[in-house]
């Protein structure tokens, strides 16, 4: 063990023989959190702005109207509420309400999860239906125009392309998420920042740790951003097309700009 | 007497206090080729979206084979399979190839298989002339070949009759010509066809009948000699001075 004396990066190699597994398991936590999370929450974000991108129509009734009235309504609360208040005191209040009301302890790990989806929910609704918004009228037009319902056209015309859109803000909105899971440390979320603070306290070395816990973040978010630029590039397609020749050609590659 | 597939009675729509279209009344028959023309804002276009329900009409009615398209119970989608687009801005999926392209409403609309749609799909894009284009995706192609890629796509329908939005007024001029051959070809081979346009060469030389509209009502309507020879109403006539000038 290093003494008082020792260097700085003595410590370091000294703290990351002792904790190095733990840190590392706190790393995946925190990787698991923030990736089911971000997940879970792009699925409630494709729900509520698929319903609040949908034009509101009178003519089906309007019982229905009124329905569909009430329920853009909560929506738009949700979404109001969860981007105007910290995602810390959001985990207060989730994880102190459930068990003040319904006299349980959430397992730690689903209470970060459900924490994290919800919140990320309400961010992405908005960017989903300005990327939904943000596809031309036109192409929906041409869904219906050869007899797709409006379900159908969504799903395959309108859908894939807001999705590609969106694709930067996702990876942003997972980016964030690995990061800003160290607030679950307030519920006792065995994340990677809760376990480095508990590893720094054993011996108050605070910026030895928190030196490591840095790149452990940095190693995260660094490789996630290359893994999702490459995504997009794949979801693009190739630059080039190749020529659907004849049989005394073989199918070559012709070289196009791209755009119009 | 031919199959009237079409016929529009009393037609009629509102955007808010605006009146677009007033009391239109016209019908296409099988086999028949229609132009519609006049200048912009005389309501062509809206009457056109009307037709496959883009636009809702006000009032008045839409009779497909007899059967009025606006009754509760009627089978929109099955209508609008059956009566092909093709817009001023092509709309193809951008997110697809050209094949993907003619090959998705077949497949989720008429419920062909994969096998049998990609066969349609590619006797419709070897006869615009796009067949080797079927890896492309729009965004490589130009102007031209997506006009004709998105006729394949109506084509791929098997349309009763398809309707035209100023199918060439997006095109550079070079690529006008491309789109209007493809277009003659299919008027000859007996497709129905409506199409508002502002080519009066194509109205004149391929049409059955044109149409002339302005400020939302039909002015005149009758077989393409009468209106460009002899045109009975001042209107069209200043109208057909007009364009015909310019075109010179």
């Amino acid at each position: 063990m290093p003494t008082a004396e020792s260097g700085f990066f003595e410590w370091v190699f000294f703290l990351l023989k002792k904790f190095g597994p733990l840190l590392l398991r706190g790393a995946g936590v925190t990787l698991l959190i923030s990736l089911t999370g971000t997940i879970a929450g792009f699925v409630i974000g494709l729900a509520v702005g698929y319903v609040r991108a949908k034009p509101l129509q009178k003519e089906n009734g309007a019982g229905g109207y009124w329905a569909r009235k009430i329920v853009r309504g909560v929506l738009g609360a949700y979404i109001e509420i969860f981007r105007s208040t910290p995602m810390i005191v959001q985990a207060m209040v989730i994880f102190y309400g459930i068990s003040a009301v319904f006299h349980v302890t959430l397992p730690y790990l689903l209470a970060g999860f459900v924490i994290v989806s919800i919140n990320t929910g309400a961010y992405l609704a908005e960017i989903v239906r300005g990327g939904i918004q943000s596809v031309d009228p036109g192409q929906q037009e041409a869904a219906l125009a050869i007899g797709m319902t409006y379900g159908q056209s969504m799903l395959h015309v309108v859908l894939p392309q807001a999705i590609r859109n969106i694709l930067p803000a996702l990876g942003n909105e997972f980016v964030v998420n690995i990061k800003d899971t160290s607030v679950l440390n307030v519920i006792s979320v065995t994340e990677l920042f809760f376990v480095s603070k508990s590893a720094a306290g054993t011996y108050f070395k605070y910026f030895e740790v928190f030196f490591i816990t840095s790149i452990i973040y940095f190693v995260m978010t660094f490789t996630v951003t290359r893994i999702l630029r490459w995504i997009e590039k794949k979801m693009d397609g190739p630059e080039n097309y190749v020529m659907h020749g004849s049989q005394t050609v073989p199918d070559v590659e012709l070289v196009t700009k791209g755009g119009e | 007497m031919r199959e009237t597939i079409i016929e529009v009675r009393h037609l009629s729509k509102f955007f808010g206090d605006h009146e677009v279209l007033r009391d239109v009344d016209f019908s296409v028959a099988k086999g028949e080729v229609v132009s519609i023309i006049g200048s912009s804002g005389s309501g062509k276009s809206t009457l056109l979206r009307c037709i496959n329900l883009l636009e809702k009409p006000t009032g008045g009615e839409i009779l497909y084979h007899g059967k009025s398209i606006r009754e509760p119970g009627f089978n929109l989608q099955m209508y609008r399979a059956h009566v092909g687009m093709v817009f001023q801005q092509f709309n193809l999926f951008a997110n697809m190839t050209a094949l993907e392209n003619c090959v998705v409403g077949q497949m989720k609309v008429l419920k062909r298989s994969r096998a049998e749609a990609e066969k349609v799909a590619m006797e419709y894009l070897r006869k615009v002339g796009m067949d080797v284009y079927v890896k492309a995706k729009p965004r490589q192609l130009s102007g031209g070949q997506k006009q004709r890629v998105a006729i394949a796509r109506a084509l791929s329908m098997n349309p009763d009759v398809l309707l035209f939005d100023e199918p060439t007024s997006a095109l550079d001029p070079e690529m006008v010509g491309e789109v209007l051959a493809v277009m003659k070809d299919l008027a000859k081979s007996g497709l129905t066809m409506l199409v508002v346009t502002h080519e009066m060469g194509f109205a004149r030389d391929v049409c059955d009948k044109v149409v002339f509209m302005d400020g939302g009502v039909i002015v005149e309507s009758d077989v393409p000699e009468a209106i460009f020879t002899q045109p009975k109403q001042p209107r069209t006539r200043e109208f057909l001075a007009r364009i015909l000038q310019t075109e010179e």
